[in-house]
């Protein structure tokens, strides 16, 4: 018989049962909560057979920073902002270091990270290894990304850019945590000269309206982003909220706020129950909030100065919020296809909505650059995100159906947001998968580094059997 | 690895002959399972079985041998099975004998053999498959018991004692398993129409095999712990479980 207690039964760690923000497949690991650097490399050259991954603050929606019966590194301890170049306008910090922790201090000094994903609470280290976007549609993190350092089982500490070791960058930046642990990094930032927003809404009755909108005049604004009401259907299919704007600059503020700009307010923080019934929100529900949402959003609204939080991150304000889902959780369905397969879009959205597949949130975005990232997700197109409650009969077969098409397009699923998609896809949804391959067998020819999302998807695994379709 | 919609990629099937386990196994293979070990007494006699679930998409179909009721053997088997093949996502415990009721009231033997198939095999073989589980950190153990498993009837009380404890002994695996990353659902079908219950006389609300396998997919996707196969079987087994025993035992159940 098999024995329970894992090898590593020191001190340091404790047994953690492990799930993504979609609270869906938890897994059982050892967690370990490294405090300084030093003892990094050291510990994690030391694992059993199950291997270690990287987690941050266990934002990605699937299995990504979960490792059954191995070992997980929780990064958050190592929070150390190092040093601000105000000339360059470059922080140096620790991987475990929100993002919600460098707007603070950055802020207030009049610096804002390059790009920002739609929650503040993620990590730095997590950031990279998911290499995530936001409403910016002109770069993804790892752009911004001047310099950094990397945890491999094969090379220990690299020191790594697009310059120095760019194979080791590009392949850690959207790697899944699978080449190595990012520990500290070096980030581009944007000046500001408030902590507002100046933004603009506008409501649009179906979805070729909105991205009508969307291209025509994006380019207006820096930032930008749709809300869909993904239960309308016919002339109102995919009628839509969109949200576009800028920092707002000194001139935008009235001349007796302009000393206290740079000032972030307290957020106020709300909370989720504990728990909440797994139905609750259903088609009825969902239809109720789309039909509120979708008419208290102003049909043209300009110039709304707006504080940042409540622009980047609208949920951070709302702690546990995905408890609301109730304990079966919940899917983030997230894909990109390419400019001219706006039909896919168009086809999910009457798919969803004939199958009354209740998305409480569905968001429109769109990208004009992809990176050198092997497994990065964006590229120029459009990127849409659903969250569905798990539990509805034929859900998988309808999202299976719905990869198809994408794939087709040309398109691929969001990885940081996967908790379902067919590991037979992987390869034509990410080209440079074998590209990427090499780099991390370089990297981790033990195949130290494991986490469920790669169990699951067989990423790093290059004898996949192929199955014929 | 399972996904969060509870499809398993790779499944241990004990009792690998067993109608309801082959249609859930096909069902699984047309999603995402790729691996599947059927176990069973005779392992020579499933090549179809597995043909079918080839077919049905999994890519690793294999017949290996397991006796139920050498219980010796259970330790060693379930060693085996894990390191030819790795991590299980799912077990399904299907093995299972009906009995000749007759000849068990008044033959011990034939009892034992009832009960040690479907209680102290199932329990034996669990106990190793559990712990493999917790060391993977990961898993689900899908045990068919029966309706039966509600209240002994008169008529086939043997099968439906050793149901009853395989039932509440994998209820109990499962609270000692909750929390720590694997999942445990008990499977109480109906009348189900398979080779095992050829012959019988069908009792209301019969089902299929492959109505079994949809429900157990559908359990999984839910995170139930318990399912009824098909669902109002539930509220029959409420009602039989309060009938006063005068009448119970006389009813021509």
């Amino acid at each position: 018989m098999v024995e329970v207690r894992r090898s590593i039964s020191l001190f340091d760690v404790h047994d953690e049962t492990l799930c993504g923000w979609g609270r869906t497949a938890p897994t059982r690991a050892s967690v370990w909560e490294p405090r300084t650097l030093d003892g990094v490399s050291e510990r994690l050259s030391r694992t059993s057979a199950r291997g270690v991954i990287a987690r941050g603050l266990g934002r990605s929606y699937g299995d990504a920073a979960q490792n059954a019966g191995g070992l997980v590194a929780r990064m958050t301890r190592l929070d150390g902002i190092a040093a601000l170049d105000e000339e360059a306008g470059l922080v140096t910090c620790e991987a475990g270091v929100s993002l919600d922790s460098l707007i603070r201090a950055l802020v207030p000094m009049g610096w804002f990270p390059t790009v920002v994903p739609g929650t503040a609470y993620v990590t730095v280290g997590g950031a990279i290894a998911s290499d995530v976007h936001g409403k910016y549609r002109h770069g993804s993190f790892c752009d911004a990304v001047t310099r950094m350092r990397v945890w491999t089982p094969a090379r220990g500490i690299v020191t790594c850019s697009a310059e120095e070791d760019p194979d080791v960058f590009w392949a850690t930046a959207g790697g899944m945590g699978l080449t190595g642990v990012v520990v500290d990094a070096t980030l581009r930032l944007h000046r500001v000269q408030s902590a507002l927003m100046r933004v603009d809404t506008e409501r649009t009755s179906n979805l070729d309206g909105c991205m009508e909108r969307m291209l025509g005049t994006d380019d207006r604004y820096r930032y930008s982003v749709a809300w869909i009401d993904c239960l309308a259907s016919g002339k109102h299919l995919g009628r839509s909220v969109l949200t576009r704007g800028d920092h707002a600059t000194l001139d935008d503020l009235a001349p007796h706020v302009r000393s206290r700009a740079l000032t972030l307010p307290d957020g106020l923080r709300l909370s989720s129950p504990q728990w909440a019934p797994s139905g609750l929100l259903n088609p009825v529900t969902v239809r109720a909030f789309n039909e509120v949402w979708y008419r208290k959003a102003p049909r043209d609204e300009r110039d709304r100065l707006q504080p940042l939080t409540g622009f980047f991150h609208p949920l951070d304000g709302v702690g546990g919020w995905n408890r609301i889902y109730g304990s079966r959780g919940f899917l983030q369905y997230q894909y990109l296809v390419p400019y001219g397969a706006e039909n896919v879009v168009r086809t999910t959205l009457e798919r969803l909505s004939a199958a009354r597949c209740a998305s409480f949130l569905a968001v429109l975005k769109r990208f004009e650059h992809a990176n050198a990232g092997h497994l990065s997700f964006p590229a120029p197109g459009w990127t849409l995100a659903l969250d569905i409650p798990v539990g509805r009969s034929g859900l998988g077969d309808l999202l299976d159906g719905i990869d198809r098409l994408v794939v087709d397009a040309g398109g691929r699923i969001y990885l940081t947001k996967d908790a379902r998609t067919s590991p037979d896809l992987i390869s034509e949804m990410y080209p440079r998968l074998d590209a990427w391959r090499a780099v991390r067998n370089a990297l981790d020819p033990a195949a130290v580094l494991h986490s469920d999302l790669d169990r699951r998807l067989h990423l790093a695994d290059t004898r996949l059997e192929r199955t014929p379709r | 690895m399972k996904d969060a919609l509870g499809s398993p990629q790779s499944v241990l099937v004990l009792g690998g002959g067993s109608d309801i386990a082959l249609a859930t196994v096909r069902l699984f293979a047309a999603r995402r399972t790729r691996t599947v070990v059927l176990a069973a007494r005779d392992p020579g006699s499933l090549d179809t079985a597995a043909t079918g679930i080839r077919a049905a998409g999994a890519t690793t179909v294999e017949a290996v041998k397991f006796d139920a009721t050498a219980f010796a053997t259970h330790d060693r088997f379930v060693d085996d099975v894990w390191d030819r093949f790795g991590d299980f996502d799912l077990v399904l415990i299907a093995f299972g004998v009906l009995g000749d009721q007759t000849r068990c009231e008044t033959d011990s033997a034939a009892a034992i053999e009832v009960i040690q198939t479907n209680f102290t095999g199932a329990a034996s073989v669990a106990i190793p498959v559990a712990h493999r589980m917790l060391a993977q950190g990961h898993g689900t153990v899908v045990a068919l018991s029966s309706i039966a498993a509600e209240r002994a009837r008169r008529s086939n009380f043997v099968y439906g004692s050793s149901k009853a404890g395989m039932d509440q002994f994998f209820q109990g695996l499962g609270d000692m398993l909750h929390g720590r990353g694997v999942h445990v659902m008990v499977v109480r079908p109906g009348f189900v129409r398979t080779k095992m219950t050829a012959g019988m006389q069908a009792a209301p609300f019969s089902t299929t095999p492959e109505a079994v396998a949809d429900a157990i997919a559908r359990g999984l996707e839910r995170g139930k712990e318990k399912i009824w196969v098909p669902e109002p079987v539930r509220f029959i087994a409420t009602v039989m479980h309060h009938i006063p025993r005068p009448l119970y035992r006389k009813l021509p159940l």
